[in-house]
């Protein structure tokens, strides 16, 4: 970019809100995606819509591409500025504009921090039930445009369940709303789900609406040990045709065992082969129930070992593994690749399978914990960037991977977005005409395809 | 201009300083977990303010993407030392030493900060830094203004470095090394302690000092302060240069192996921690790495000392009426893992009603000489734990450092407030003298 047009980027957004420092460049060089990073030529961090709107017109005009941004705690290398540019910082947009307790929605900017939203929610007994791992640091407008999903996927959904109305800022500069309060509307094109998990490929959010709900009154945790991987996939499927969705159904494979146990020394058994941990959550009475017949499922499918948690501690206690599963993963070696295939609940013993001799075929150390509930499983790939030898062994691995969750009627993610990351596999799930349909709307929306340009349909 | 320093110049420089951090900061995954608990990125909302940044940064200059520059030192500066980072990091990433290996970096390649230069040239030489000292505490009232009530002043003229309205500590007319005698005897001694006094207590808060001499006796503990001892050398460490105060953790541990004594006692989480820290800083040097190990061993934190070894007389207690709160300073909670012990100090004194705070164990913002340097910055953390002391409705804040008193004292000033902040065995001191008085 040259020198005139930062000047003009200033005059938008004042000197203090435009950084391009090579410091501080290089900090918005890369997010939390490994292998991916290049440098922006300006850090440009809007204060109001109408700025937001000025400075896409700039860029429109002049072709510079523009990448949003909030935390940059996504992984799929979907804020990675690889062509240079404007990183645009939505962090000024950290106010919660209004909490409707009449219709539960909540009119918020992108920039506020998920569990900031939860915090004041909760003061009227209400969640915002999208819950990353980040959920600490992560932005509503990052969640929102990778779809985020997290722990309470199975029984809540995704982003794109919660959110009812967006503003939004195209390509050139327009402002423009999409739904709003109404729970029942079907007018015109459901532009709203459009823009969710468009990964800021077609336009810059700056403001949603989202649906709130009432916070669940009880919960109760429970933990079941299965010697034998097929056991474990029936019982999530019999928790299901139990009629029981439960807040949380999780898994994690024998390798993440072992991983969890030496870092964690809990006591795991290092010969299971998987281990489920379920929370239902809801009315304390219909809570009893439910666990109990879950517990019923559990044993049925030949669990080994079944502990419910009978206290606040105890649930912690059982939680523990479960936290423990990325940490002790990533701290085996320097280099993390936290993926999320995700595949029909069904298939999740199969895909297991595939993952296991994918990993010792190509000798690569890959563990897997996930949500088994709702399919989505995080294969985790650890290896150090450095090494080229052991990366071409990594890529042939997550080739076969992804490939193998789509030829289980899966998807190539459940819950981070494609970004770069998962690129390379797109035509493989959607096919020429799945693709040129995303770029054609892709082409229509930003025609100088300045907004995220090569991400999520790749070049267009 | 200042000459660009690149990492093949650092690499011949210290070969060894470049290849361990290198593995360390390969570790950093970048999840962007710091973001949450990072007291300086809550207020700027900027990469370069959070560890994850500083890590990157440090990570482009080993790559040779970015030279050494004032930008990278002033990233490596915004920093509190607090240790949340590192608390929250899934990896284990130590990204509070990581970044003081940055600055060490910077130290190196760029020089320190000529204002820090003249600074660490006084604290080199003991007897000047006390001279100075000594001076300003005598002509103390002629520049700075007490404010009534509280141990807190405000500077009458404009004084380099400070911001005009800033409220400090008074610096005392007289240290308190120079107000007790080196050995002070008890009728039937249990322990011989040393009382490590640190720059703070010695200078400014001579009242925390009596505390600590005062509580010891009443447990018959005789009480040894030797007079040649000095700073810590914290300040020095957590600015890079390191090899200074290597220079002076020796001095230290000189000092106290002279007299002959069972524990070595501070007041200050920074100080108790630096001493406790003197094998890691001597790691690389075989004779001093296990001196300091004796003496690491022998030292503890106050109130640790007072719940853990001593278990403190009960019995002549007397009421203290008061609500109090406790602010955590980051080297008790973070680095020494102390906050049960300073607690039941508390909740020991018959009449003080305790109220936690919430965040208490978040950082006040002073972060040692970082407030001096970024005293906007620091406010604004401050002034979310001014609120929450607010919120708990205290007369008194209790906490175990000397500029987190200061800090907060300063901040619960600037937001018109009247709470009293003091270190937490001056109301211990308090109880046992109401017992007397009974």
């Amino acid at each position: 970019m040259q020198t005139t047009q930062i000047e003009a980027l200033k005059k938008i957004v004042g000197q203090d809100h435009v950084l391009t420092t090579p410091e501080d460049l290089y900090t918005y060089s890369y997010d939390a995606t490994p292998g991916h990073a290049h440098m922006p030529d300006a850090v440009v961090i809007p204060g109001t819509t109408q700025e937001v709107s000025e400075i896409m017109k700039f860029a429109n005009e002049n072709k510079i591409p523009v990448y949003t941004r909030g935390s940059g705690t996504n992984l799929s290398a979907g804020t990675v500025p690889t062509k240079g540019g404007i990183v645009l910082l939505m962090t000024r947009f950290n106010k919660i504009e209004e909490v409707d307790l009449e219709n539960l929605v909540a009119t918020v900017q992108v920039g506020v921090i998920v569990s900031d939203l939860n915090d004041e929610v909760a003061k009227n007994g209400l969640i915002y039930p999208p819950d990353p791992g980040t959920v600490a640091t992560a932005t509503l407008g990052g969640t929102i445009s990778e779809n985020a999903g997290g722990l309470r996927g199975l029984k809540y959904g995704v982003s794109k369940h919660y959110v009812m109305g967006l503003e939004v800022v195209l390509a050139n500069g327009d402002i423009l709303k999409t739904g709003g309060k109404n729970v029942k509307d079907v007018s015109g094109y459901d532009m709203t789900k459009l823009f969710t998990g468009a990964e800021g490929t077609l336009g810059v959010l700056t403001k949603a609406i989202v649906k709130l709900v009432p916070a669940p009154e009880a919960k109760k945790s429970m933990m079941a040990i299965f010697k034998d991987l097929d056991d474990a996939g029936r019982a999530v499927s019999g928790i299901v045709a139990a009629k029981i969705i439960p807040a949380t159904l999780e898994i994690m494979d024998n390798a993440t065992i072992r991983t969890v146990d030496d870092y964690a020394k809990i006591g795991l058994p290092l010969d299971a082969e998987a281990i489920l941990l379920i929370e239902v959550d809801g009315i304390p009475e219909v809570v009893e129930k439910e666990a109990t017949k879950v517990m019923e499922v559990l044993k049925s499918n030949n669990a080994a070992e079944v502990q419910i948690a009978k206290t606040d501690a105890e649930r912690d206690q059982l939680w523990a593994a479960r936290r423990a599963a990325l940490p002790a993963l990533a701290k085996l070696r320097p280099t993390t690749y936290v993926e999320d295939a995700t595949v029909p609940r069904s298939q999740v013993p199969a895909f297991l399978k595939a993952v296991k001799e994918i990993s010792a075929r190509n000798n690569v150390t890959i563990g897997t914990f996930g949500h088994a509930g709702d399919g989505n499983m995080h294969p985790t790939i650890v290896c150090d960037l450095r090494n080229k030898e052991e990366m071409e062994r990594v890529y042939k691995a997550m080739d076969e991977m992804f490939k193998a969750a789509v030829e289980l009627n899966g998807t190539l993610s459940g819950e981070h977005g494609i970004g770069l990351g998962k690129l390379p596999w797109m035509e493989y799930q959607h096919g020429t005409q799945g693709m040129n349909a995303m770029k054609a709307i892709k082409r229509a929306l930003d025609p100088n395809l300045i907004l995220n340009p090569g991400k999520l349909v790749g070049e267009c | 201009m200042t000459k660009q320093i690149t990492a093949s110049d650092i690499n011949a420089h210290d070969k060894e300083l470049l290849n361990d951090l290198q593995d360390a900061l390969a570790n950093c995954m970048k999840c962007g977990n710091c973001m949450a608990v990072c007291p300086i990125y809550k207020e700027t909302s900027k990469e370069s303010s959070v560890a994850r940044g500083k890590l990157a940064l440090m990570e482009a200059v080993l790559n040779g993407t970015l030279p050494i520059s004032a930008g990278f030192d002033t990233a490596m500066a915004k920093c509190l030392n607090c240790k949340s980072c590192t608390f929250k990091c899934p990896c284990g990433v130590k990204a509070d030493e990581l970044i003081l290996r940055g600055r060490q970096a910077a130290v190196k390649s760029r020089g320190l900060h000529p204002i820090k230069k003249n600074v660490f040239r006084l604290l080199r030489n003991r007897q000047l830094f006390d001279f100075a000292l000594k001076m300003g505490g005598t002509f103390g009232p002629l520049t700075f203004k007490k404010i009534p009530g509280k141990m807190a002043a405000v500077s009458r003229f404009p004084m380099p470095g400070m911001d005009a309205k800033r409220a400090t500590a008074p610096i005392s007319s007289s240290p308190l090394r120079s107000q007790y005698p080196e050995v002070i005897k008890v009728a039937n001694p249990k322990f011989k302690a040393a009382f490590f006094t640190g720059c703070t207590i010695n200078y400014m808060y001579t009242d925390v000092g009596e505390s600590v001499i005062n509580v010891l006796k009443e447990n018959d503990v005789e009480v040894v302060i030797p007079g040649t001892q000095h700073c810590c050398g914290t300040p020095v460490y957590v600015s890079g240069d390191v090899d200074l105060a290597k220079e002076m953790a020796k001095k230290t541990i000189e000092t106290f192996e002279k007299f002959n004594v069972d524990y070595i006692i501070g007041a200050c989480g920074s100080c108790t921690e630096a001493l406790k820290e003197y094998p890691h800083w001597l790691h690389d040097d075989k004779e001093w790495h296990a001196r300091a190990e004796k003496l690491a061993k022998k030292t503890f934190e106050i109130s640790e000392f007072l719940v853990d070894v001593l278990d403190f007389r009960k019995d002549t207690l007397g009421p203290v009426n008061a609500t109090v709160t406790m602010h955590d300073p980051c080297h008790m909670v973070r680095g020494l893992k102390i906050t049960k012990q300073p607690r039941e100090v508390l909740k020991a004194i018959p009449g003080l009603k305790f109220v936690e705070m919430k965040d208490c164990d978040r950082c006040c913002g002073s972060g040692g000489s970082f407030s001096l340097a970024n005293y906007d910055l620091s406010r604004q953390i401050n002034d979310k734990k001014v609120a929450n002391i607010a919120n708990t409705k205290a007369d008194i804040v209790a906490t175990s450092c000397g500029t987190c008193r200061m800090h907060i004292q300063d901040g619960i000033l600037q937001n018109d407030m009247n709470q009293d902040v003091v270190h937490t065995v001056q109301l211990l001191d308090r109880a046992y003298k109401a017992g007397k008085s009974k």
